[in-house]
């Protein structure tokens, strides 16, 4: 059976699927792939479902080598790629021969990347997951981020298949604004502290991981102290410390604590928050939930969606692969062909 | 008790039965989390009670929080009367002092008792799980007698180690994993908290009651190989 070997490790990557879900009530966090939606499309690029296993790489990612046969991979994420010397592209599926190594280098834009293997990692799920959460050591290998010499064993042998591209354009463009439901504890909020906070600008501080992003901007002002009773912290939540400046709360989140949610961000703009880099510019927007349902079932749709987007890269190739080498070496290539 | 439907994103909704810590409040957070259980309610993901509020998440292309709103409210009628929902009543076995507990002697001087006072006051409470939260296991034991009531230490200790009975202000906890704390170590279980080859990985669930007993650290040695050996569970009284 075929072992992806880890040559060199990315500074914080970790196996995660789509969360380790019914044990919040235990104080276990949720977990799993910060952006869903890139998660999916690396899964769909090898044929998986949308929640396999699949590895988060932040900002620079692995290199990796199949060793014991062959493997069928595909990096979603604007990162240069190189199997053994050649460059290669992401957004597309390549198979490794057995020995080939994969090296994934620095994202150009966005903060997280996404390294799917045809029919997932045979790892054994703690809790129902192998989403890794490093701080109480669940999931993954160990509960570990992954180290030089880890081997992840694939779950199946790679079967021949024709490698498949998917043109990042035909992605919805992921802008400054993310969507929020107001409260639950936006009483505890001045109206003049809920307009700072719709107003914004905020900015992504250096101080931004899988589990919370803290952001810097105008203070929001508290209209009764800024400690609750600890209650349940939903995906998203925007708490508000003493400082006035919001923390958004992301896949690692603690499953409780005291401070009060002005808000909640809706789950597609958590995703395309967990892509923003400290110094980004954000501002927040008010929807009702009932529009925040909506938004939800149309990403949801587009994750189902993921597999007719995909094309062969044979039939694509006239201008297919190259111009997607192309996307993936030159700079602002992504910005220029969306419209 | 009018219960508060709270908006908590696209998939969350929050229940809150009102506020502070207050064993009928969290009595009644339990009943409720029961009954919504019990209901099976389509789109209902999962649950997490609290002090005073519970957090449901939901599939919100399966249900709707103005169709889950009736219900919930419906299901929270009366939920402040009536018997305690039945918990599960543990007896959790810890050797107090020396290494197993760094600190007895000092809560013990800075709470103007014998550290065998300190060990008294702890065995002879009734502790509440008001709720699960920080890391996987960790329960939030209400019930801390009033004389033990201590601010948390100035310097919190980047470990801890396993099984710790600690107290800090007004609550108890058993740490499920070494973890960084400020918390006045008292004693230590043998037991695990927390064991993912058990069947039942989270010793305490939310609700639950709990009682310490004193063992000497021949017994914790005894215990702490068997707990090691299988999935030894504590006593269990009801």
């Amino acid at each position: 059976m075929s072992v992806l070997t880890v040559i060199a490790a990315g500074p914080l990557s970790t196996i995660q699927d789509a969360g380790r879900v019914g044990y919040q009530r235990f104080g276990v966090s949720v977990a799993g792939a910060a952006d869903p939606l890139l998660h999916a499309v690396a899964n769909a690029l090898v044929g998986n479902g949308p929640a396999e296993a699949a590895v988060e790489f932040t900002l620079s990612g692995d290199t990796l080598r199949a060793e014991g046969g062959p493997c069928r991979i595909a990096v979603a994420g604007d990162a240069p790629l190189v199997i053994d010397d050649a460059p290669a592209a992401a957004w597309m599926s390549h198979t490794l021969a057995e020995g080939q190594t994969l090296r994934v280098g620095t994202l150009r834009s966005g903060m997280r990347g996404y390294v799917a293997v045809a029919g997932g990692f045979a790892l054994v799920p703690a809790l129902g997951s192998v989403a890794t959460h490093v701080r109480s050591r669940l999931g993954g290998l160990d509960g570990d981020r992954l180290k030089p010499g880890d081997r992840l064993p694939l779950r199946a042998d790679a079967a021949p298949a024709p490698d498949l591209v998917l043109d990042p354009a035909d992605l919805p463009l992921r802008g400054e604004t993310l969507r929020v439901v107001l409260g639950p504890q936006d009483d505890h909020f001045t109206p003049a502290g809920i307009a700072t906070f719709l107003a914004g600008p905020y900015t992504v501080s250096l101080e931004a991981d899988r589990m919370g992003c803290r952001l810097q901007g105008p203070a929001v002002e508290h209209a009764k102290g800024f400690n609750i009773t600890s209650d349940g912290i939903p995906l998203g939540a925007v708490q508000v410390p003493g400082t006035g400046q919001p923390i958004v709360m992301l896949a690692d989140r603690q499953t409780t604590g005291g401070y009060p949610k002005i808000a909640c961000v809706i789950t597609p703009d958590v995703a395309a928050l967990a892509q923003k880099r400290p110094g980004d510019t954000l501002r927040f927007q008010a929807v009702s939930p009932a529009e925040a349902r909506r938004a939800h079932a149309r990403f949801r749709d587009l994750i189902a969606g993921l597999p007719q987007l995909l094309r062969h890269a044979a039939a694509f190739d006239l201008y297919g692969s190259e111009r997607l080498l192309a996307l993936n070496l030159i700079d602002g290539v992504v910005a220029s062909d969306a419209d | 008790m009018t219960p508060r439907l709270l908006p908590a994103g696209d998939c969350g909704l929050v229940i809150e039965l009102g506020d502070g810590i207050e064993p009928g409040l969290n009595d009644a957070v339990h009943r409720l989390d029961r009954r919504i259980a019990e209901a099976g309610l389509p789109g209902v993901v999962e649950t997490v009670p609290t002090y005073r509020s519970l957090l449901l998440t939901f599939d919100p292309t399966v249900t709707a929080p103005e169709d889950l709103a009736p219900v919930l409210l419906e299901l929270a009628e009366g939920v402040g009367e009536g018997a305690v929902a039945a918990a599960q009543r543990w007896v959790i076995p810890v050797c107090f002092g020396g290494a197993h507990g760094e600190d007895l002697d000092e809560v013990a001087r800075r709470t103007d008792l014998t550290t065998e006072e300190v060990v008294r006051l702890h065995c002879a409470a009734d502790y509440r799980v008001y709720m699960l939260g920080f890391s996987p296991g960790f329960a939030y034991l209400g019930g801390l007698s009033d004389a033990l009531h201590l601010p948390r230490r100035e310097n919190p200790r980047l470990k801890t180690p396993a099984g710790s009975l600690m107290q800090g202000g007004a609550q108890a906890a058993v740490s499920p994993l070494a973890m960084p704390s400020g918390w006045h170590l008292l004693g230590r279980t043998p037991l695990k908290i927390f064991d993912l080859k058990r069947e039942r990985p989270f010793l305490l669930a939310p609700g639950d009651r709990v009682r310490f007993t004193a063992i000497n650290a021949v017994a914790y040695v005894r215990l702490a190989d068997a707990a090691e050996r299988s999935d030894l569970l504590p006593e269990c009284e009801a």
